[in-house]
């Protein structure tokens, strides 16, 4: 036990003076994907059930594609900060930093996977 | 961090059961949380049982009478009576509320009194508030100015006093920020509802000359941004103010000054 007063607790090390840009992209990634979503939702329901010709014709085409890698790019950011959130409230020391790292990790590992499958497809 | 299981000698164990007052007829059952720190035992649970017919109207006035008349070592905080001190804030019936404003006739069944939750607690119903005064403390909560004091006074317009309304109010009786699970799991670092409330009364404060300041020291991911609008805070408060949309508003203040 250290013997700090009662203010030095409070104080901490003081403020990192970061925050703010997190929270301003965390709030312009869900106005985005209030958009990408039902799109992505529409789109990609248009050729849920078709044959694999059909799937890939219909990816090749620009809107359908661009709607499906801006969802993929966009939700993936999106949910890597929000898992970051959820794990610096439940974690802590080491265990935290490590399963920020895993989740980032899989967050762009998912995105880039995503989004390579649809230029393999587009071209 | 989080806590999902209460430590070994934190778990309430059943305690003992007071008789009923002879004679009455209108009785309530009251269950209260006692722990003593001296005797080394885990929490217990007493029940006692008041006869509301000649007992006060309030839930404080309950714990008076078993006070006075049933269980003298029953320990509790309490002072002005009416609703300004905020010392008897505690848990009543599963909320963080004022006992000396919580009607009996407003608890369904039987009473059961906590203190507030996930705060050290010194002895019965009393929790330790020191780091919660000392967060407090810690966001100046007085004018800071730079001008030389005038010969008169700090002017301010009415629509500029206007704006401290649903603020000043606060009586830092801290049943918001102990009913707050992001307090809860990280109130070492996050300043919790209560002192961001106070933080941005003297933000919007038109006298106040220290704003940027002010922001600068909240900038922060655990001070400030651990508020995920859970929204606790507001429905609990004995007052009915709104902490939530304070934090919400010092949001828009630093995202205004940064975008």
């Amino acid at each position: 036990m250290a013997y700090l007063t009662d203010r030095k607790r409070a104080h901490g090390l003081g403020a990192s003076h970061s925050g703010t840009r997190q929270h301003w992209r965390m709030s312009m990634s869900s106005v985005a994907l209030a958009i990408l979503i039902p799109l992505f939702v529409f789109t990609f329901g248009a050729v849920l059930g078709g044959t694999y010709e059909e799937v890939v014709i219909y990816y090749q085409r620009p809107i359908p594609a661009a709607i499906a890698v801006l969802t993929f790019i966009v939700g993936f950011w999106h949910f890597r900060a929000g898992a970051q959130i959820m794990i610096e409230d439940y974690s802590r020391g080491f265990t935290r930093k490590a399963l920020i790292v895993g989740v980032t990790c899989l967050s762009y590992a998912l995105a880039a996977i995503g989004v390579l499958a649809l230029i393999r497809l587009a071209l | 961090m989080v806590q999902l299981t209460l430590p070994k000698n934190s778990r309430i164990t059943h305690g003992k059961t007071w008789p009923k007052p002879e004679g009455a007829t209108n009785l309530r059952k009251v269950q209260i949380y006692r722990w003593n720190p001296d005797d080394g035992k885990n929490p217990r649970v007493d029940t006692y049982f008041v006869d509301v017919d000649s007992c006060g109207p309030m839930i404080l006035d309950a714990l008076i009478k078993i006070k006075s008349e049933i269980d003298p070592t029953l320990t509790f905080r309490r002072s002005c009576r009416e609703g300004i001190c905020g010392s008897c804030a505690m848990n009543i019936d599963g909320r963080n509320t004022l006992a000396c404003t919580y009607g009996l006739d407003e608890v369904e069944g039987d009473i059961k009194i906590y203190p507030l939750p996930h705060m050290p607690v010194v002895k019965d119903l009393i929790p330790d508030l020191t780091h919660f005064y000392a967060q407090h403390a810690s966001i100046k909560p007085w004018l800071e100015t730079e001008t030389n004091t005038p010969a008169k006074e700090w002017r301010q317009s009415i629509e500029d006093r206007k704006k401290l309304d649903g603020l000043y109010e606060c009586i830092m009786c801290a049943s918001c920020s102990t009913a707050c699970p992001s307090y809860w799991w990280n109130g070492d670092r996050y300043l919790g509802p209560a002192a961001l409330l106070h933080a941005y009364r003297w933000i919007v404060d038109s006298r106040d000359e220290a704003t940027g300041e002010r922001l600068d020291d909240l900038e922060d991911e655990f001070k400030l941004y651990r508020c995920h609008t859970i929204m606790n805070c507001a429905k609990t408060c004995p007052k009915g103010l709104n902490p939530a949309k304070a934090i919400q508003s010092i949001k828009h203040m630093m995202v205004e000054r940064a975008v």
